[in-house]
Order: structure tokens, then C-alpha cells, then sequence
């Protein structure tokens, strides 16, 4: 009888071992004989960024170059961030990895997991402020991997042709317009607080305001000497996100609403307004390419007419995991993607809602006119970036805060002071000094 | 005694995966609940995440939210499932057809669930609200109106898990003596006589079952609701498990693993004592 429970065991144990198998002992992957075979590299990037023009770029650098470069997917968002952490942990990453700029990035510990491209030739002409929210101690650790954006309210041209307004300069003359497009029937703002990422944007827009009144307030902020509640100039993002409110300005059913319903609704002229960042025209253009030239765009302005700027993004970054095998390959890829010829495929493909930060990149002629408004600002020099880019801690619950204050639930100073103690948290994970 | 050791052999594949899977990662999530912990270092902080947790200004809503979740969804659940029970068990015109239309929706994926009905009670677009407005009712923003949105989440849940307490109630109700109703019928109690007062106290064990798995079930719920509306708008709907699930993804690890030692105590607090007043109450038969 005990060779029976003997071969039972013997059977079992060999359906969980696969279980318990690690996965060590892959390999490297495919070897490049001679350039005959394409190499292939993987490039893991969440799924919500545009991606044709990376597509076109890949495509092209297969034929030329030789390179095969495989999408991997994840999760957009702090879901895809964990995903991505714990393949680094674990040990087991794409060759190239698509990821945010600025304290996001900074968080991962770039040092420990990634290339430095310091000293790389391609990275020579890309823009030092791009650069430093990409470095650790003055190391470069990711490319740019497209274009800027900028935070600021997106304008339906035919509704103000329609209803005889002008592109306003300061808060006082945008509530002014909204009044007359309130009185005309038509919702003065698209509000898409069903996705709460939405609901920051009057908050962070508002930011070249903030550092026009308050210089040095990313450091002060960062430092615990400042915070948004007992800061005037800063509290006044919270305030402007109530006042919309309060007024009626908001398209209806603002907490059912999502990000594809607005864009939808500010295309087809049933809202007049869509404070979003211009990474969204990428969106748009799918969603409604046959309306998206109707589409202008300005920065969310303050109080002075003469001082009207805009607040932007730096691009995500592309880079390199230290421990794969096709560095060089990855490296080549990187030097293709960042040269005219690179770019001019990937705005083929797909027209830029900004410029790139790289010296010397032109732009095709026929960019979006909202594109066109936002260079205006950037050739004045009317520009600030937004506060996560300057500062390293951003709270979690930001989205959800800003939906309480954008729906009357909670007061401006309620709402600014209940953000304060939310970066509390951020601040002491990363254990910064004064927290 | 060679009989015993064989069984115990049986169970080892099992205890071994229980253990390593299960049992290994609740053991060591006590001590991580009191570190900062960035998946590949971790510094002891103390009972910093605890303090950290209850300061949490969505927190007492959260609480709040759950309570009321759990108590709503097991309540109805109860007590809608032993009226369908009750129905089918009579075996009406049709009763294996609306026996599998009751049990159905347990069989649905809880994401898919709560994509469907985010749709339908979408305020504009949304089926319900459409045959409302045809019978000239208006109808609400369910998920989007801060004060509606947990309850209209509460309602799909009830929708969803009422099949299986249903279930359980007939099982329960089947196994009640044929005798006693016919005993009844001779004393001549009406049917609703033999209702309230044969097969209500009789089913009492698989009431209690009901009870006990839907609060648990209820206050441990996450995919609904994250699905629905993802806590919001705001903070309104938010749940202790949903509040946790943010703080894990904002890379907060070692606080969302205190936020479930938290939850864990919360539950055994609840459940205990509840089982405890439950199985005193059961009458035997």
C-alpha cells in the first residue's frame, strides 16, 4: 500500500513544482547575428499616453538600425507605478521603461536601476531644466520621450467667435466670458470630476501665478515653512476651483462625467471651456479629429493683464534598466529617437501638442492652433513648471480634495488645510528634513 | 495509527500552500505594519503608521462608510433572501427558471457587475434614469451625488449577493421535518402561520450563516466599490479597504500594511461577538 501514497506524493509534488520554480535560468534573449536578424529591445509604457508616434519612431528604427523594439503595457497611474517598482525589485525589467519625470522618478532611486546617460551625445542638445528632473547628484538618468505640456484652459473658438468674446487676460475677464456663455445656455466649463485626476487642474495651473507672487514658495514648501493653507497666493488655486463652482459655471452631472465625455463636450461646442493640460489634444485629435482646429488655448491667468503666463510638464523619460543585454542597442535607439530625423517620424505620426525640449527641433507648419497659442507663451518666456517638477512631494489625495472643494463639499481653506496634512505623509516617506 | 499518519500526509500539499501563501504573509504583515517599508528597505518606526492611520481625515468616514455598508448589505441580503427562499421553496409555477435568475448574478465577476451598473445608472445616459424619466420621475446622479453614491453601490451588491443567501436559506428550509407542517395543517395554521411560526425559527441556522458571511463580506469589501466609484466623489464613499488600497498605491506600504491590522482587528471585533449572540440564539430541531 505505501508505494501507492508514495507515487501520490511523487505526482503531487510534481504539479506544484512549477509553482515554486523560479524564474532564473531564462537566459539571455535572442543573440544579433551580423545585423541579418533584427534585435529586440522591450520598451514597457503604460496604456494611456499617445503612442503612434513612438510606434512610427520603432518602426523606423527597425528598418534602419536594426532594432526591433517590442511594447510591453501596464497600468497608468500609482497602479502602474507599483507594477513597476516591483519589477525592478524583482529583478526583471524591460530593457527601456517610459516614466514620469521629476519627483516620481526621483522616487524610483534611478542610481540603483538605470543607465546614466550623462555623457551620452544625444543627451547634449536636451534643455537643462529637463535634465535636472531627471538627475541624482548631477547624473542624467532618463531621455526626454516627448514633448512638453502645459497646464491651462482649453477654449471652444466657436462658441467665443459665435458669442463675440475675447481671450481673457485675467481671472476677473475669464468668469466675465463664462457669465456671457452662462447667459447664452451653453456650460461655461466642462467638469470631469468622475476621473478625480482631473479635478487638480485649476489647482496646478495656477502655479505661474503662485510663483509670480511667491518665488520661492517650492522651497519654502518643501522645507515645512510654507503650506498652501496659510499662503495666500497659493490658496487662491482652491479658491478659483470653488468659485467655478459656486457660480454654476460647471457642465451638469460634474462627478459623472468623465475625461472622454468633456473632451467630447468641449468639441461639439456643449462646453465652452476644459481647464486640462495639452497632452490632451493627443486624446482629442482621436476622439474628435474633425474638431480639434476649433480648439485655442491659454494659461490660467491671475490678477495683472501684462503678466499672463502659463504653468508646464516636462515630458516623461525614457530609460535604460541597468541590467539588460542590449544597452547598446538601447542606447542607439535612444540617439535615433532624439535626432530631427527621429522626431520628424514621430510628428508624422503624430502632431506635437507641444515643442520638445531639445535645442534646435523645429516644429512642422501645420501643428494644432492650440499647439500654436501654447509656444506663444513659451517664446515670451512666460512660463513656470509645475510645483512636482521644483518640489518632491506631492500628496496622494490631491484628486479626491480637489472633487471635494470642486463640488462645494468642503471650503477652499478646508480644503487647502486638509492638503497640507496630506503631504505630510509623502514628506515623511521620503524622509525629508523639517517634517 | 498508520491510518492517521496516512491522513496527514494527505493534508501536507494542502498545509504547505495554506501556509506558505497565506498563513506566512498574515504573520509577517504584523511586524512590516510597524515600518516605513520601500519593498527593498524598511526602518522601524514604531507605532507611527498607527498614529498616521487614525489621523487619516477620510478615515472616520471610512469607518463610518463601512459600518453602514456591511449592516445595509447584510440586512437586505437576510432578509430578501428568505423571502425568496420562502417563494421558491413552495415551488411555483416556473421555479427552476426564477431559482437560476436569483443565483445568477453571484456567478457574474464583481468587475463586470460594477462596469455594467456604472452604466446604467450613469444620470444621463444611464438606462435606470431613462425608464424613470419615462414614467415621468427624475432621476438622481446615484454614484455622482455624494450622499447617494454609497448607497446606490450597497444596492448592486445586494443585487449581486442575494442569490447565494438564497441559496442557503433553502438548503436550510429543505431540511426542516415535512412533519411539523403536516402537524400544522391538522391543527389548521394557515400558511402564513406556518411562515412566521415553523419555518422562520427553524431556519434560524442558516439565517445566522447568512448574517455572519454577508457582514464579514461587507466589511471587507473593495472591488465593488473601487469599480463604481473608486471612493469618490471625494472621500464619500470610501471604504477602510478602499482607503488602504490608495495608501498601498501611493507607495505607502508600510501604512496600508497597518491599515490592514487594523482592518483585521476591526473585523474579528465585529464578527466574534456577532457569531458569539448568533449561535446562543439558534434553536435546534
Amino acid at each position: 500500500m505505501r508505494w501507492k501514497t508514495m507515487l501520490l506524493l511523487v505526482i503531487m509534488g510534481m504539479t506544484l513544482l512549477p509553482i515554486f520554480a523560479s524564474g532564473e535560468g531564462e537566459g539571455p534573449a535572442s543573440t544579433s547575428p551580423g545585423g541579418a536578424e533584427p534585435v529586440e529591445i522591450t520598451l514597457l509604457i503604460d496604456n494611456q499616453s499617445p503612442l503612434d508616434g513612438l510606434k512610427a519612431v520603432a518602426a523606423a528604427a527597425e528598418e534602419k538600425l536594426g532594432i526591433k523594439v517590442t511594447f510591453e503595457f501596464r497600468p497608468g497611474g500609482p497602479e502602474g507605478e507599483n507594477y513597476l517598482k516591483t519589477r525592478l525589485v524583482a529583478g526583471d525589467m524591460s530593457d527601456l521603461s517610459y516614466f514620469n519625470s521629476g519627483s516620481l522618478f526621483l522616487a524610483l532611486n534611478p542610481p540603483q536601476y538605470f543607465v546614466d546617460l550623462t555623457d551620452e551625445a544625444f543627451m547634449d542638445p536636451v534643455i537643462a531644466t529637463f535634465k535636472q528632473v531627471v538627475s541624482v547628484n548631477g547624473r542624467v538618468y532618463a531621455a526626454p520621450a516627448g514633448e512638453i505640456t502645459a497646464g491651462g484652459w482649453f477654449y471652444n473658438k466657436k462658441v467665443y467667435e459665435r458669442l463675440g468674446l475675447e481671450v481673457p487676460h485675467t481671472w476677473h475677464e475669464l468668469m466675465a466670458n463664462c457669465e456671457k456663455i452662462k447667459a447664452a445656455g451653453i456650460p461655461p466649463i466642462a467638469a470631469s470630476y468622475k476621473d478625480s485626476w482631473t479635478s487638480q487642474l485649476i489647482l496646478l495651473a495656477d502655479y505661474y501665478n503662485v510663483q509670480r507672487a511667491y518665488p520661492d514658495f517650492h522651497e519654502d514648501y518643501t522645507a515645512h515653512r510654507a503650506g498652501f493653507a496659510d499662503t495666500p497666493a497659493a490658496r487662491r488655486g482652491f479658491e478659483k476651483l470653488r468659485e467655478v463652482y459656486e457660480r454654476g459655471f460647471l457642465s451638469p452631472h460634474p462627478a459623472s462625467t468623465t475625461y472622454e465625455n468633456a473632451l467630447l463636450m468641449l468639441a461639439n461646442g456643449e462646453a465652452a471651456h476644459y481647464p486640462m493640460a495639452t497632452v490632451a489634444l493627443a486624446n482629442l485629435q482621436a476622439v474628435a479629429p474633425d474638431k480639434v482646429s476649433d480648439i485655442g488655448f491659454f494659461g490660467q491667468p491671475g490678477d495683472d493683464p501684462s503678466d499672463h503666463g502659463v504653468t508646464i510638464w516636462l515630458p516623461a523619460g525614457l530609460s535604460i534598466w541597468k541590467g539588460s543585454h542590449h544597452i547598446d542597442e538601447a542606447k542607439r535607439f535612444l540617439a535615433f529617437f532624439l535626432s530631427q530625423e527621429g522626431l520628424d517620424t514621430y510628428m508624422r505620426a503624430q502632431k506635437p501638442f507641444g515643442p520638445f525640449p531639445i535645442q534646435g527641433i523645429s516644429l512642422p507648419d501645420d501643428i494644432f492652433p492650440a499647439t500654436r497659442d501654447l509656444l506663444s507663451y513659451i517664446d515670451a518666456g512666460k512660463t513656470a513648471p509645475a510645483l512636482e517638477f521644483i518640489s518632491p512631494i506631492k500628496g496622494p489625495n490631491l484628486p479626491q480634495i480637489c472633487v471635494e472643494v470642486g463640488l462645494g463639499l468642503k471650503s477652499p481653506v478646508d480644503g487647502a488645510r486638509e492638503y497640507d496634512r496630506d503631504v505630510e505623509k509623502q514628506a515623511k516617506q521620503l524622509g525629508l528634513p523639517g517634517w | 495509527m498508520r491510518t492517521r499518519i496516512y491522513s496527514y500526509w494527505f493534508i501536507l500539499p494542502g498545509m504547505v500552500i495554506y501556509g506558505l501563501f497565506f498563513l506566512f504573509p498574515v504573520l509577517i504583515s504584523f511586524p512590516f505594519s510597524f515600518t516605513r517599508w520601500t519593498l527593498t528597505d524598511w526602518y522601524f518606526t514604531g507605532l507611527d503608521n498607527f498614529r498616521m492611520f487614525f489621523s487619516e481625515p477620510s478615515l472616520r468616514i471610512g469607518f463610518i462608510n463601512t459600518f453602514i455598508y456591511a449592516v445595509l448589505t447584510s440586512g437586505l441580503k437576510t432578509v430578501l433572501g428568505f423571502i425568496f427562499a420562502a417563494y421558491l421553496v413552495a415551488r411555483p409555477l416556473g421555479s427552476g427558471f426564477l431559482q437560476s435568475i436569483t443565483f445568477f448574478p453571484s456567478i457574474i465577476s464583481t468587475v463586470a457587475v460594477g462596469v455594467t451598473f456604472s452604466g446604467l445608472m450613469h444620470p444621463a445616459f444611464g438606462l435606470i434614469n431613462k425608464a424613470l424619466a419615462f414614467i415621468g420621475i427624475p432621476g438622481p446622479d446615484w454614484l455622482g451625488d455624494p450622499h447617494l453614491a454609497l448607497l446606490s453601490v450597497s444596492l448592486v451588491d445586494v443585487w449581486r449577493g442575494v442569490g447565494i443567501a438564497t441559496v442557503i436559506y433553502i438548503a436550510g428550509i429543505r431540511s426542516i421535518p415535512r412533519s411539523y407542517y403536516e402537524a400544522a395543517m391538522i391543527d389548521g395554521a394557515t400558511s402564513g402561520q406556518r411562515l412566521l411560526s415553523i419555518t422562520l425559527p427553524l431556519s434560524r441556522p442558516a439565517m445566522n450563516t447568512v448574517i455572519l458571511l454577508s457582514f464579514i463580506g461587507g466589511l471587507r469589501t473593495f472591488d465593488l466599490i473601487w469599480v463604481m466609484t473608486r471612493g469618490g466623489p471625494g472621500f464619500s464613499s470610501d471604504l477602510i479597504a478602499s482607503i488602504i488600497y490608495k495608501q498601498y498605491q501611493s507607495g505607502f506600504y508600510g501604512l496600508s500594511t497597518a491599515g490592514n491590522v487594523i482592518l483585521f482587528i476591526f473585523i474579528a471585533l465585529l464578527a466574534v461577538p456577532l457569531n458569539r449572540v448568533l449561535s446562543k440564539s439558534e434553536v435546534s430541531l
